[in-house]
């Protein structure tokens, strides 16, 4: 069950490609119109190495994996009645189109309160030179099992 | 006020951003977040939402909106984060709903080598914030 992967570190999750025209499109969905995250010139120009993802970009990878975690039966989660609570990015350096990044999923910590299980998911993005790119957690709320666990002997 | 040179107290200009359905398929396309909740209404109501309701993290980026605009380089952001209080109800129409953004500078600090301002971050839909505690780091110009 979920409470037994509290404080573990998932496999490393195979590496993504930052693609291109996936930060544009990215880009577009959200309404960023800054140039550096569309325009290839204006990004070099600006002193970037390639397009700039918008600074939520990350969540296309790390939700994804979260998911196929949670999804997991032997996991025990009610994925069916997820919401999500709170997200937080910390960008080591801006994440670009071209970069190869490996995400590493932490399981930090599990709340239970009023009948929901809130988890805390730390997802750690690193380059392809095993250099730090940006940090997201996510908490994610969930209806609690049913309490026979507590009067069961 | 200007990106420039900002201080503790200054306002952000203001975003008024409408969204539709149109835009949270879009969003489903582009992020890869298909569940049924943010497009489906026949499901949506089903599992007693009003309607379908937008992504939170739709909503997280386009508030994120007021500080990129600011600053003009999105590569400047170097935190940010939300909490998803109240979802945002989009409904089957041209009209959509419109999210209100605000946001107010709450610190300039010196971190080593860069300064960091930290913003404070408002989003409403009629008159009822949807975001919590959101709160947006960014790197001024040297």
């Amino acid at each position: 069950m979920i409470a037994e992967y509290v404080g573990r570190t998932l496999p490393p999750a195979r590496p993504y490609l930052v693609g291109r025209e996936k930060v544009r499109e990215f880009a577009l969905a959200v309404g960023e119109g800054a140039s550096v995250c569309t325009d290839l010139d204006a990004a070099l120009a600006a002193g970037h190495p390639d397009l700039v993802a918008p600074p939520t970009f990350a969540v296309t990878f790390t939700i994804p994996l979260m998911e196929a975690f949670l999804r997991d039966p032997a996991v025990g989660w009610d994925y069916a009645h997820m919401v999500h609570g709170e997200q937080s990015f910390v960008l080591h350096r801006p994440l670009y189109a071209g970069d190869e990044v490996v995400t590493t999923l932490h399981v930090d910590e599990l709340r239970p309160r009023a009948g929901s299980l809130f988890l805390t998911l730390r997802a750690e993005v690193a380059d392809a030179a095993g250099e730090p790119v940006l940090t997201a957690v996510s908490l994610m709320v969930t209806a609690a099992p049913a309490q026979s666990a507590e009067v069961s002997t | 006020m200007t990106a420039a040179a900002p201080g503790p107290g200054d306002a952000l200009p203001e975003l008024s951003l409408r969204l539709t359905r149109a835009d949270l398929v879009r969003y489903a396309g582009a992020s890869g977040d298909f569940n049924l909740i943010h497009w489906n209404e026949r499901f949506a109501v089903g599992v007693g939402l009003p309607n379908v309701i937008a992504h939170g993290m739709l909503t997280m980026a386009l508030a994120g909106l007021l500080v990129t605009r600011w600053i003009g380089d999105p590569g400047a952001v170097v935190g940010y984060a939300a909490r998803f209080t109240r979802p945002v109800v989009v409904p089957d129409d041209d009209e959509g709903v419109t999210l209100e953004v605000t946001g107010t500078v709450k610190a300039v600090d010196d971190e080593g080598d860069i300064r960091v301002a930290t913003v404070a971050i408002t989003a409403a839909v009629a008159g009822k914030t949807v975001l919590a505690r959101a709160t947006a780091r960014v790197r001024l110009p040297a």
